[in-house]
C-alpha cells in the first residue's frame, strides 16, 4: 500500500514537472521539487509512523478506549449506556461476544454481525433513528467512527479466546451458505469474485500476500487479525470495512453497511475459523 | 433405546441430506437474490454490475477451481467468438505505452474518476519488465514471453487474443476480458500486445 501510494504520488509528480517545466518558469519548477519532496516525505513518513508503531505497540488501544467510553456513557435520546445491550452471550456481556458471532437473534428474527447488532442496540435501547446509528460506519480522517471504536472495544475483549461460531438455527445455515456461493460469485467488468485472489495457496498481489480463504488454516489465519489497526490509513478497520473495500477494488458496486452480503461472508468466514485464538485488533501495514 | 433413537437420528440426517442436494440452484438464486439487496450505485459502479452474463454464471460454480473438461469446452467457445481482431490486421502497438498500461492500477472502480485513466493492472498478478519487482503470483510470469515463444503471427494472435478475452483459452480464468468487456480499448490492447512481443521491450530483453 505505502508503495502503491508512493508510486502513485510520484507519478502525479513527473506529471507535473512535465506541464510546468513546458511553461518554462523558474517559480513553478521550485514548487514541483517542493511538492516532488513533499511527496516523497509522505511515504517516508508513513514507513516511519509504522516502525513507530510495531516498537510503541498497536494504536488500536486508543480506538479501544474510545470504544468502551461510547459503550459506558449514557447517550441518545433515551439518555442509556449500552451495558445493557445483548451481543449473544445476554445483556451487557461483552467478554468473548465476538467470538460467537455472527449469530441468529430471536429479538429481531435475524441473523446478524457485532456491526448490525451495535446498531440495533443504539437504536432499540438508546433510540437513535437508524440512519443516525449508521451515519458513520467507517472513519475518514477527522470524522471518526463510533461503530468502528465500538468494535475496537467489544472485539479486544475476545482476545485469546476460541473462535466458536454455531451454526444451529436455519437462518443460520442459510447464511451460511449464502455466504459460500457469494464467497465464489464473479461479476462486474473484470469477473472478478473474492475467489480471484483467495482461492489458491501461496499467491500474491504486487507484493502483497494473499490469503487462501478457502482452507480452514487460511480462514482462520486472516479472520482472527481482524479488526486492525492499518498503517497506511491510520484507522481502526472493522470487518465490515474489510468486505466493502474488498468489493471496491472488485469493480462491484458499494457493499450496504450492515446488508445480508455482508454478513452471510462474515459468518461463513467467521465459522470457517472455528477453534483459532482470536487476536484482534491487530495491526496491518 | 438406542434404535429409534438412531433411526430417527438417520432419517433426519437423510432427509437434510436431500435438502441441502436439492437445494443448490435454490441456495444460489437466494445468494444472487441476497447480492441484489446489499449493493447501492456508487458513480460509474451500477448496480448492473451485479447482473451475470453465462459464463459469469457458470464459472461461479466451481469456488475458483477449473471446470469440468466438456463445461470449460463450452465456456472456450462461447467466447473464442467474442474476439475481435484490429480491422488494420496490425496486432502490435507501442510497447512502452503498453509498460504505462501494465503499471495502471485504477480504472472501473467507485473510487475512480470515470474519464480518468483505465490500466491493465497487469502487474498485479504478472511478472513482466524484469525491472519492475513490485509485481504479483496471480498469474504466470511473462518475462521472456515473445522470446521463448517466437515472435510470430500466431503468437502475436494469441496473445492479443488472450488479452482480449483469456476465457477463449482458459475457462473461467482469474484475468478480465479486457477487451470483450470493454475495459482496454483496441489500441491499449495492441500496446499491452507490443509489451509482450516486440523484440525491443524490456519483458524480451
Amino acid at each position: 500500500m505505502i508503495l502503491r501510494a508512493e508510486r502513485r504520488e510520484l507519478g502525479s509528480c513527473r506529471a507535473a514537472s512535465l506541464i510546468l517545466t513546458q511553461s518554462a518558469c523558474v517559480l513553478a519548477l521550485s514548487f514541483c521539487v517542493t511538492a516532488c519532496a513533499l511527496a516523497q516525505t509522505s511515504a517516508v513518513d508513513e514507513i516511519a509512523k509504522y516502525r513507530a508503531a510495531l516498537q510503541d505497540g498497536n494504536p488500536a488501544e486508543l480506538w479501544e478506549a474510545r470504544g468502551e467510553d461510547l459503550w459506558k456513557q449514557k447517550r441518545g435520546p433515551k439518555q442509556v449506556s449500552l451495558e445493557g445491550c445483548d451481543l449473544g452471550l445476554g445483556p451487557g456481556i461483552v467478554k468473548g461476544a465476538y467470538t460467537r458471532l455472527p449469530m441468529y437473534f430471536a429479538d429481531a428474527d435475524r441473523v446478524m454481525d457485532l456491526e448490525t447488532r451495535l446498531v440495533w442496540c443504539m437504536v432499540t435501547l438508546q433510540a437513535y433513528n437508524e440512519s443516525q446509528a449508521k451515519k458513520q460506519p467507517f472513519g475518514n480522517g477527522e470524522r471518526k467512527s463510533d461503530i468502528e471504536a465500538l468494535v475496537a472495544f467489544v472485539t479486544s475483549t475476545s482476545r485469546g479466546m476460541p473462535m466458536n461460531v454455531a451454526l444451529k438455527h436455519p437462518k443460520e445455515v442459510e447464511m451460511y451458505q449464502a455466504g459460500e456461493k457469494i464467497f465464489s460469485y464473479r461479476g462486474g467488468p473484470h469477473d472478478f469474485g473474492c475467489v480471484t485472489c483467495h482461492a489458491d495457496e501461496g499467491k500474491r498481489i504486487r507484493l502483497q500476500d494473499l490469503p487462501n480463504l478457502t482452507t480452514r488454516e487460511g480462514a482462520q489465519k486472516a479472520y482472527t487479525t481482524w479488526p486492525a489497526y492499518r498503517v497506511s490509513q491510520g484507522e481502526l478497520r472493522s470487518f465490515e470495512w474489510r468486505l466493502y473495500d474488498c468489493f471496491r477494488q472488485q469493480r462491484f458496486p458499494e457493499l450496504l453497511f450492515g446488508s445480508d452480503a455482508s454478513i452471510a461472508l462474515t459468518l461463513y468466514l467467521a465459522r470457517n475459523a472455528n477453534g483459532a485464538i482470536f487476536d484482534a485488533p491487530a495491526i496491518k501495514r | 433405546m438406542k434404535s429409534p433413537l438412531i433411526s430417527a437420528t438417520i432419517i433426519t440426517i437423510g432427509v437434510s441430506a436431500c435438502v441441502t442436494a436439492a437445494s443448490n440452484e435454490e441456495i444460489s438464486s437466494k445468494a444472487a437474490a441476497m447480492l441484489k439487496s446489499s449493493f447501492k450505485a456508487n458513480g460509474q459502479a451500477t448496480l448492473d454490475r451485479l447482473d451475470q452474463d453465462a459464463t459469469q454464471h457458470l464459472c461461479s460454480e466451481f469456488a475458483g477451481k477449473a471446470p469440468p473438461r466438456d463445461v470449460a469446452q463450452k465456456i472456450e467457445a462461447l467466447n473464442l467468438a467474442t474476439v475481435k481482431y484490429p480491422t488494420d490486421g496490425n496486432l502490435l502497438g507501442d510497447w512502452k505505452n503498453g509498460e504505462k498500461i501494465a503499471q495502471e492500477g485504477r480504472g472501473k472502480q467507485f473510487s475512480d474518476d470515470p474519464a480518468g485513466p483505465v490500466g491493465g493492472n497487469c502487474y498485479a498478478c504478472h511478472q513482466l519488465s524484469p525491472q519492475e519487482l513490485s509485481y504479483g503470483t496471480i498469474g504466470p510470469s511473462l518475462y521472456q514471453f515473445g522470446k521463448l515463444r517466437g515472435y510470430g503471427p500466431e503468437t502475436q494472435r494469441y496473445a492479443y487474443g488472450k488479452i482480449y478475452n483469456p476465457d477463449a483459452y482458459a475457462a473461467c480464468s482469474n484475468m478480465p476480458r479486457f477487451g470483450h468487456n470493454g475495459i482496454l480499448s483496441e489500441q491499449q490492447i495492441k500496446d499491452v500486445t507490443a509489451l509482450l512481443m516486440d523484440p525491443a521491450s524490456p519483458v524480451n530483453r
